[in-house]
């Protein structure tokens, strides 16, 4: 169920290069259900910035009422979010969306993601292991100060990762190091730019695949229409990424 | 406790608050979030003869206090829209205001004469000011004479009162008021949203896909209430009021104003339980303020 909260921030810290990793409880934490959901956060009580900002969800904790998200402070919007400091509340409105869905895999998953994108993965990763269904992570990012969570998903699975400038890892895109590996797996999830999302949907055109959109949002719930996509389900209708998605078949989207 | 009831052509309303058109959808998603009978009204989204797919992405900008929007009256159709989204609201005690929009008169005409027919429809609001589609919206809200007989034309084949919803992109506003009333217009919503636009600093090119948007939020409640201030003296018409509305005392200004009612947009984006809010707080207000109902605030600033 949906719910509006001023959750207490528990940690923020810079992980990466303008990449911040927020940590907030409360009981709108014990609503998630899914990976790959996402929060819509109003950084200010004042009216500029305006509309809330859409942020995925990294890791959740229902134990200790808490979830983690993960991003990248470049805007006036998110540059007051990561002044937040413990102890201070937020404005969260949530979860919103639809996710990955976890029992889509079989044995083996590969999970792709770049940049913004990596967050989602993670939460995902944790709950397919969970499941005891191996993940391979391919995770791209711009450069080697971009880099985060290597070490969180290295533990949970064999992970690639490249960069634009080839600061670290392979250099280039995830689709460089998509076309050096086996294609043993039954299913993938990817999230990222939506090049991106193309590319790796070109690239495994017979396997099953879940792929996150990105979208500008007006209310986050579905009312505003502001995020549609066109779909290939029908010439005469349209998806909304922020109440339909933002996760979606393989297939289904038209970018 | 203070009388929020408000009597309008066609709408008894409980209480004078209710979403705006093209910020509420249908209904459907605010109604996992609260109970939609606490509202005064719903305008609905924009209903036009065909389906509309809109306009391309991205839709939206934000700007200082505000946003820009170019959704281009996406919606299901008129016959997706009596048969089920209509029928859905019915299951609250919620009168629905139906927004009519269309390419060409005929276009109006045949939403409004449908449309006015579904059982929990009170009201119809024409819409002649949207500034985000090439054709219909906004060329026939800003000529009088075209203006008059479009409201002429849908007052002959509606089952209920007609208001008409008046753009702010003109010079002169209370034309466009008289002229609606000449046409036999019942009651006046406004205002619609302000053509604006917003650039990518880094690439000179602007932000929303179809170049211009329309600009809601806090930022635009002066010019709303000053539209509302000028027309209300010029008619004898009701005026529903919106632009920029997110707190109750937003609403006590539309009042003061001349409004009889108030719609709230954009804000319902910044906060989704804004409406039941400002319902919540609006007795405790009008009491501090010395006022027994709503109806005492209407019009306010004219009588002192």
């Amino acid at each position: 169920m949906i719910k509006q909260e001023r959750m207490q921030v528990i940690n923020q810290q810079e992980i990466a290069h303008c990449i911040f990793e927020l940590t907030v409880q409360g009981a709108l934490a014990n609503e998630m259900a899914e990976p790959g959901q996402f929060v819509h956060i109003r950084v200010a009580d004042s009216f500029e910035p305006l509309l809330r900002r859409p942020i995925s969800v990294a890791s959740i904790d229902l134990e200790a009422s808490q979830f983690t998200m993960i991003y990248r402070a470049e805007g006036r919007g998110t540059g007051l979010l990561a002044e937040k400091k413990p102890g201070d509340t937020i404005d969260v409105l949530g979860p919103l969306g639809h996710g990955f869905p976890v029992e889509e895999a079989e044995k083996k998953a590969y999970l792709i993601g770049g940049g913004i994108g990596v967050p989602p993965l993670y939460e995902l990763a944790k709950q397919l292991n969970a499941c005891g269904i191996e993940t391979v992570h391919i995770l791209g990012f711009e450069s080697k100060q971009a880099v985060f969570y290597e070490d969180k998903f290295r533990k949970l699975g064999e992970t690639h990762i490249a960069t634009v400038d080839g600061s670290h890892g392979t250099q280039g895109f995830v689709t460089h190091i998509l076309n050096e590996l086996p294609t043993d797996f039954d299913t993938y999830y990817s999230c990222g730019p939506t090049p991106m999302l193309e590319a790796v949907q070109w690239a495994y055109p017979q396997k099953k695949g879940f792929l996150s959109y990105e979208q500008r949002m007006g209310c986050g719930i579905g009312a505003c229409f502001a995020c549609v996509c066109r779909t290939t389900k029908s010439e005469t209708d349209y998806i909304k990424v922020c109440s339909d998605g933002p996760v979606f078949p393989a297939g289904v989207v038209i970018s | 406790m203070s009388d929020l009831t408000v009597k309008l052509p066609g709408l008894n309303l409980k209480n004078p608050i209710m979403p705006a058109s093209g910020c509420f959808g249908f209904g459907k998603e605010y109604a996992q979030l609260y109970d939609l009978s606490q509202l005064g009204a719903i305008m609905i989204k924009a209903t036009t003869v065909e389906t509309r797919l809109g306009n391309p992405t991205p839709r939206v900008a934000e700007t200082a206090s505000g946003m820009l929007n170019a959704i281009g009256l996406q919606n299901p159709g008129l016959e997706k829209v009596t048969e089920q989204e209509l029928p859905w609201l019915e299951k609250y005690d919620v009168p629905i205001i139906a927004n009519v929009a269309g390419t060409t008169t005929e276009d109006y005409v045949e939403v409004a004469k449908k449309i006015s027919q579904s059982p929990n429809v009170h009201a119809l609001e024409i819409n002649i000011s949207c500034p985000n589609v090439k054709q219909g919206g906004i060329t026939f809200g800003t000529d009088p004479d075209v203006a008059r007989e479009l409201t002429r034309a849908v007052k002959e084949v509606s089952a209920v009162p007609v208001y008409i919803k008046l753009s702010p992109n003109v010079t002169n506003i209370v034309s466009i008021a008289k002229a609606v009333e000449e046409g036999g217009a019942d009651g006046i919503t406004m205002i619609n949203t302000l053509l604006g636009m917003r650039m990518d600093t880094k690439t000179g090119r602007p932000i929303i896909a179809n170049i211009t948007g329309g600009l809601s939020g806090p930022a635009i409640k002066p010019v709303a209430l000053r539209m509302v201030y000028e027309v209300s003296q010029h008619t004898k018409l009701p005026i529903i009021g919106m632009g920029g509305v997110t707190n109750v005392d937003d609403v006590i200004d539309f009042l003061s104003a001349g409004a009889s009612a108030v719609a709230v947009g954009t804000a319902n984006f910044v906060n989704p339980f804004v409406c039941p809010e400002i319902i919540g707080q609006l007795p405790e207000r009008l009491h501090e303020l010395g006022f027994d109902s709503v109806e005492q605030l209407v019009g306010r600033s004219h009588r002192l």
